[in-house]
């Protein structure tokens, strides 16, 4: 008899694409939130297939902290173009100059805690009811108990307590006025399936990925990349040295690693044996022990 | 590097994924068995096991607490106990793995049927010291209620009895003559020490007398490419592509799920409620055009007629039609805070079609933990399991459960509060 198996790659993208066409059934105004970051690069090309030959049913919202690498919004717009995709941005500068929240300061001072506000407001401005978000279980252990379909009350905030039960592939979102969802298509990926893929699709990404030298310092333990506004100890020293980032976000907290990677296939064999999570350089979540849930309570990402 | 050796590109791409539920207490040495999958298969990263360690220095413990690796809540951590559903990952050179761990005491009912829901395979934990017990029933009963196609039975704690050939064959038995009652179609059986690693994923020298595979053998090598129905073609329609653009001006595209059976290329087909007749003209993959499609594939067809089909359509072979109907009997789990009761009514939704229904009548609730009908037909309360019977507003296109977990599956929900209020397995 046939064998009708997928490998688990295909599984996986079916059941992501089933999510972002029941995000697009049962929503009026989905969007999906852009980051620059593989995974969300992932989602692009994973909404891509999911519509084709129609374009995709939903704008990209890029909540910018004003401290990118610069590739990433050269990226970001190159990635626009081409899907000929709507693009949504929300300034956490303009938050900041709106009185809304305050920046912190001093060495640590980072602008991930002050996104929450802009995103929340620009989910509130265009009348967001779906933001499709590429978070995973693995990432992180408060993630590891989040729903695809996850309900988010009028003020954004998540109640991890009293979460919908989510069973099957039978989503419910269902909601009242003013309420939203926040919905992760990726879920059951984990870092080395994201890196698979990209490798057997041929998804594009961004040369951060690979090695480049860079001006770095060394912050606990943690290579940060240096920019005009990173303020330094006088203990730490700029050096230049071939790192790449594995994971990309806001320059502030993305650690960047020693490595000489310069293919996917390099990538690959480094993430197999790594032993460290990739979340494991980003200073945003060492702040507490369930610093991630704090935030997605909020409505962080 | 020798990683290099020992990690192939190619053989990952092969991999195939296996969902499997865990359940139990923290006595049953749950955590400690997930915590050597994880272990063993390098999936615990260093920074992860430095958090663990410096959590559990913080409350006092002695050994290092592996629960805390899937406590993931505050509430969790500082209360000691898991509230619920957490979904761990891990791979080996064979296989992806996605843990469904279900906590043992608070909700357990809600909890176990929404992690078994989408398992293969369900671990049960039977402690060697205390032998088949009320929990042991409750596990059984409800993997075999969601039809889970196989059962491993671990018979832990090996350790504590000497190894002792007799006390495991004494659990098989007790546990064989209770699972003759329950429709279950595969059940293994593993002696382990999930502390010292016994038939985990090394197998054991203290127990030579034991001939099977280790758990993580089973877990490598169960045959899962049968678990999805490949008999009845049943495509619910999900969302209708059409681009009105220059390029694509007359496409028109179903795209949705394959929920059971193999459709190709060609096939003639038949779509419902209407029952209009034509046949499949391509089978869409974004820009790759395929000969079949089977479940759990998602894809877009394109037919060969022009016809009026939206989202909750469902297209069909002729000679192959589901049930239709607006009266239907379910099992139905209740996980509501308020009971419910007869004449109630909701919002249901079953593969993608949202219709209304009332509860016409409660048959009978089943005691979990002795699986004998209770005649207390008044209001079905959370963590209660009842036979009951619904109409709809709309006749609905099914499959029992048994049959067809994703045609036989709905959730019903609380048109005030919008909460998902039940689940039902189509009987």
């Amino acid at each position: 008899m046939k064998k009708y198996n997928l490998n688990h790659l295909r599984e996986l993208e079916s059941e992501s694409i089933y999510i972002m066409r029941e995000v697009a059934a049962q929503f009026e105004n989905p969007a999906l939130l852009f980051s620059g970051g593989k995974d969300s690069i992932v989602m692009v090309h994973l909404a891509v297939k999911a519509f084709w030959p129609a374009k995709i049913p939903f704008p990209l919202v890029h909540i910018d902290t004003g401290h990118n690498f610069k590739e990433t919004l050269k990226f970001r717009d190159d990635l626009v173009k081409e899907t000929g995709a709507r693009l949504i941005v929300g300034s956490v500068q303009e938050t900041i100059d709106s009185g809304k929240v305050t920046e912190e300061t001093g060495f640590d001072a980072s602008r991930n805690l002050l996104q929450t506000q802009t995103l929340l407001d620009t989910i509130e401005k265009y009348k967001i009811d779906a933001a499709l978000g590429g978070g995973r279980r693995d990432e992180e252990k408060a993630r590891a108990k989040e729903r695809f379909f996850s309900h988010r009350d009028e003020f954004g905030q998540w109640d991890p307590k009293n979460q919908r039960p989510e069973l099957w592939n039978l989503f419910n979102g269902r909601k009242r006025m003013g309420e939203h969802f926040r919905v992760f298509p990726l879920s059951n990926w984990t870092e080395m399936d994201v890196w698979q893929y990209i490798y057997l699709d041929n998804i594009k990404i961004p040369s951060l990925y690979f090695t480049h030298e860079r001006k770095v310092f060394l912050r606990d333990g943690a290579w940060l990349a240096d920019a005009p506004f990173m303020k330094k100890r006088d203990s730490e020293k700029v050096v230049l040295k071939r790192v790449r980032c594995r994971t990309i976000g806001d320059i502030t907290n993305t650690g960047v690693t020693l490595s000489t990677a310069d293919t996917l296939e390099d990538i690959i064999q480094e993430i197999a044996a790594t032993r460290v999570t990739e979340r494991g350089s980003r200073a945003d979540d060492k702040r507490s022990d369930t610093a991630m849930e704090d935030r997605k309570k909020e409505g962080y990402f | 590097m020798d990683t290099k050796k020992e990690f192939s590109t190619k053989a990952y791409l092969d991999m195939e994924l296996l969902r499997f539920s865990t359940a139990g207490s923290v006595d049953d040495g749950k955590s400690t068995l997930i915590g050597r999958l994880l272990y063993d298969s390098k999936s615990i990263f260093e920074d992860q096991l430095e958090a663990v360690k410096r959590a559990s220095i913080r409350k006092g413990n002695e050994n290092l607490d592996l629960a805390l690796l899937t406590d993931g809540l505050r509430a969790e951590r500082e209360q000691g106990i898991t509230i619920d559903v957490a979904y761990r990952y891990f791979a080996t050179p064979k296989r992806k793995f996605i843990i469904a761990d279900t906590p043992g005491h608070v909700q357990y009912t809600r909890n176990m049927v929404t992690g078994a829901s989408t398992a293969n395979a369900a671990i049960i934990l039977i402690d060697a010291r205390n032998g088949v017990t009320e929990q042991t029933y409750r596990h059984s009963y409800i993997s075999s209620l969601l039809q889970i196609p196989h059962i491993i039975v671990c018979v832990n704690k090996m350790d504590l009895m000497n190894y002792d050939e007799e006390v495991y064959e004494r659990i098989q038995e007790e546990f064989s003559a209770f699972a003759a009652k329950l429709a279950i179609k595969d059940i293994r059986y593993v002696p382990i020490s999930a502390l010292k690693g016994d038939n985990v994923v090394e197998p054991s020298k203290n127990m030579p007398w034991y001939e099977g595979g280790t758990l993580r053998y089973i877990l490598e090598n169960i045959h899962v490419g049968s678990d999805y129905n490949h008999i009845d073609p049943r495509f619910p329609v999900q969302y209708v592509i059409r681009p009105q653009s220059d390029k694509f001006h007359d496409y028109r595209g179903y795209a949705g799920r394959v929920a059971g059976g193999v459709f190709r290329k060609g096939d003639k087909v038949m779509v419902l409620p209407s029952g209009f007749k034509t046949s499949i003209e391509a089978i869409d993959l974004y820009k790759d055009n395929l000969n079949e499609a089977y479940p759990p594939m998602s894809v877009t067809l394109r037919l060969t007629d022009d016809l009026d089909i939206s989202r909750g359509d469902m297209i069909v072979k002729e000679n192959n039609v589901p049930q239709i109907s607006q009266d239907i009997d379910v099992m139905m789990c209740w996980m509501g805070e308020k009971p419910m009761k007869a004449g109630a009514k909701f919002h249901l939704k079953h593969t993608t079609k949202d219709v209304r229904c009332m509860i016409k009548e409660i048959k009978y609730k089943v005691d979990v933990n002795t699986l004998n009908r209770v005649d207390d037909g008044q209001e079905l309360k959370m963590n209660e399991i009842a036979k009951v019977s619904i109409r709809t507003t709309k006749p609905l296109f099914f499959d029992s459960y048994r049959r067809n977990r994703n045609t036989g599956s709905l959730i019903v929900i609380d048109e005030g509060t919008n909460n998902t209020v039940g689940v039902g397995m189509i009987a």
